[in-house]
């Protein structure tokens, strides 16, 4: 486990996620993931889709709603277990301790109710606050998520704003009670650069102005690389990879990681014919390859790979390969040349 | 960068004979005192407007998705359309191809007019320009096979003149067809749904093909693909370039994918081209302040960067009713107050096809 400084807000433990399989017995789509979050940090969850990034978190926040699904392993939050807590004592935690973001603020918001309704609902459900008192509130938090006239704002159904001030309104109703632990999935996905951009700078705010804590899942490394203090590299339901976010960028360890970082096409320095793209696809869950999933796309594949990856400890990194304990590390990644001026 | 190949160290590019027509090297030559080429594509002050506002509003008012958009493709380049979402990129490329109907302006294919042709007339015309779309999946009947849905367009258009269209020839040409994106032969058999989104596209990117066209608007081809896969799609259109001598225009809103593929990137804001010009020189040296602040605000995957970002203020404004003057001017980092009356025109900046609409912009050359 990575070392985090001060206690643990959130800690994870062998964290299994499962389906029953056709034909009995079960399979794994989160297989055995361990992690912990310190309070302020902002941990990446990476992966591409169907990696389990996703699910990882609905089950931290106990929405994981498949019929059959078995979760095993622990989660605790401030030393308390999530996985298995009762409805009631759960929703007494969601929102006002952890609270979740998703990539569409259009579904995450009901619209038939005006914004302000709904961010007013959720500060009554935990405070106790009269109504004028939650409205103070929410166009309080409103306005500090930089929606301008947040006092118009408020009143607003979900469709009359655009997809940046709705993301920043549901970042206001996920931040009005003040939670430790802040769950991004994917929030910034459906909107543009430069309005990503704006909202990246929010989360990077939080943990400033509001002491919390964040847990950023995305498929997008550039938005890890800027965000994020720790990263963790899932695929196919398993970590590859996690270390502080500057190691693992600047020398990753796991060949996908490698794998993974070579496929960006670069914006700046010298541009490749050609990608180094990773050949096939992930596996289905169902249909994992004996051993190191990453098995049949790694340039690396060797006999040593047909058992399961130990996680390696190499640097300050974890690496759930071989290669570092065959003392085969992978090379640095070359620093990013900086060849564009800087803006007027 | 001078060269106007994918890469100055292509040796594709640089190898007499090499793929497309004679002037396959694009703008480049433009240069040198030969003879103007003449582009394969043409758009002229192409505009087009929606009425939007439905039966139950009371007035009806027009949006201008495309806003007297100028540019030329020439044969054999790519030519990326960057900007935001509701920038017009997709409803330029469906107006420069005749999917929709421009409003004003022209389109000139192969130095024809096509801006007022009528179905019928433009029919032998689709089969020298295709599309891909972004959702490989909704672009793909999923209730017929895979090498049906590649030999369709070889069903629909008839044979050009001296060869026929046996059975047994479509049957070969969609092989063909299925190894030159990388699918195998048994992919034929099976449904779009058995397929996963990189390899559905590959199959839609087939379908293009089969009729051999000259150019190819693909629009967000890979923005919906993980980026293990993005990598294989971006060097399949740079492979398929290579090889049939393709022309492209690659609309993107992920710069670093558009940097990737293009020769020439144009970047749109509100409807109309604000810059043009080599994709290395637009994307590392932005003459206009949009696109300075679109570059600055990609994410990129490289830790201890210093923080040069230009975070835009505020929300790109309705195109029902864009701002006065210049259209950037409500979020523009150097605005001054001609900027709020005057619209600044397109026009060259420097050399080599560049130009910007900013009365003051960044770069000088």
């Amino acid at each position: 486990m990575t070392a985090t400084p001060g206690f643990p807000l959130l800690e994870v433990e062998a964290l299994t996620i499962s389906l029953p399989a056709r034909g009995g017995g079960w399979t794994d789509l989160v297989r055995d993931v361990s992690f912990s979050l310190a309070p302020r940090e902002i941990l990446g969850l990476v992966g591409e889709s169907g990696s389990g990034k996703s699910l990882t978190a609905l089950a931290l926040m106990g929405l994981v709603d498949a019929p059959g699904a078995r979760i095993t392993g622990s989660a605790r939050y401030r030393g308390r277990e999530l996985l298995g807590l009762k409805k009631r004592e759960m929703q007494l935690l969601r929102g006002a301790e952890i609270a979740m973001i998703f990539q569409d603020p259009m579904t995450a918001f009901t619209p038939v109710y005006t914004v302000g309704a709904q961010i007013d609902e959720q500060i009554r459900a935990h405070r106790a606050l009269s109504r004028a008192g939650a409205r103070a509130r929410t166009v309080e938090m409103l306005g500090e998520m930089g929606v301008p006239d947040p006092a118009r704002a408020a009143d607003r159904y979900p469709h009359q704003l655009s997809g940046g001030l709705r993301q920043r309104a549901m970042i206001a109703m996920a931040l009005s009670c003040n939670p430790s632990l802040l769950i991004a999935d994917e929030p910034t996905t459906a909107l543009d650069v430069t309005v990503q951009a704006q909202i990246l700078g929010l989360l990077r705010r939080l943990r400033r102005d509001y002491a919390s804590a964040v847990l950023l899942i995305t498929h997008d490394m550039g938005v890890v690389a800027e965000t994020c203090d720790r990263t963790m590299v899932l695929y196919s339901g398993s970590i590859a990879e996690s270390g502080p976010t500057d190691a693992l960028f600047l020398q990753p360890g796991h060949p996908y990681t490698a794998g993974l970082l070579d496929s960006i096409p670069p914006l700046h320095g010298p541009r490749p014919r050609r990608l180094p793209a990773i050949p096939g696809a992930p596996p289905s869950p169902a249909q994992r390859p004996q051993g190191c999933s990453f098995r049949p796309r790694c340039a690396f594949n060797h006999a040593a790979c047909l058992d399961p990856p130990p996680m390696l400890r190499r640097g300050r990194q974890d690496i759930a390969c071989v290669l570092p304990a065959e003392g085969r590390d992978l090379p640095p990644r070359p620093m990013a040349s900086f060849d564009a001026p800087v803006p007027a | 960068m001078k060269g106007h190949g994918r890469d100055d160290a292509t040796p594709a590019a640089q190898a007499p004979g090499g793929p497309g027509p004679a002037v396959s090297t694009g703008p480049a030559q433009m240069d040198a005192l030969l003879p103007v080429p003449t582009p394969l594509l043409e758009a002229r002050h192409l505009v087009r407007e929606y009425r939007v506002g439905g039966a139950f509003t009371r007035r009806r008012q027009v949006l201008r998705a495309v806003d007297n958009v100028s540019l030329q493709v020439f044969a054999g380049e790519t030519l990326g359309i960057v900007g935001e979402s509701g920038c017009g990129k997709s409803t330029l490329g469906r107006c420069l191809l005749r999917l929709d109907d421009p409003t004003g302006g022209e389109v000139l294919f192969e130095n024809r007019d096509i801006t007022r042709l009528g179905e019928r007339a433009l029919r032998p015309l689709r089969r020298r320009m295709q599309m891909v779309f972004q959702d490989s999946y909704s672009s793909l009947n999923p209730r017929r096979r895979v090498g049906d849905l590649i030999a369709e367009p070889l069903r629909v258009h008839p044979a050009p003149e001296g060869s026929s269209r046996t059975a047994a020839a479509i049957r070969a040409r969609v092989e063909e067809l299925a190894e030159l994106v990388g699918l195998s032969a048994a992919a034929l058999s099976r449904y779009p749904h058995q397929f996963s989104g990189g390899q559905r596209q590959r199959i839609n990117i087939a379908r293009a093909l089969a009729l051999s066209p000259a150019l190819v608007v693909a629009d967000e081809p890979v923005s919906a693909l993980d980026v293990s896969v993005q990598a294989q799609v971006v060097n399949l259109f740079a492979d398929l370039q290579e090889r049939l001598g393709l022309t492209y225009v690659f609309i993107a809103h992920d710069l670093s994918v558009v940097r990737q593929i293009a020769n020439r990137v144009a970047v749109m804001y509100l409807g109309a081209v604000v810059e043009m010009g080599d994709a290395d020189a637009v994307l590392h040296s932005p003459a206009h302040p949009y696109s300075a602040a679109l570059v600055s605000a990609v994410p990129e995957p490289v830790v201890g960067l210093p923080d040069r970002r230009t975070v835009l203020t505020g929300d790109v404004p309705s195109p029902v009713s864009p701002p006065s003057g210049c259209r950037f001017h409500t979020r523009c980092p150097a605005m001054r107050p001609v900027c709020r009356s005057e619209a600044p025109k397109l026009r060259p900046l420097g050399g080599e096809f560049r130009s910007v609409a900013c009365h003051f912009p960044l770069t000088a050359a």
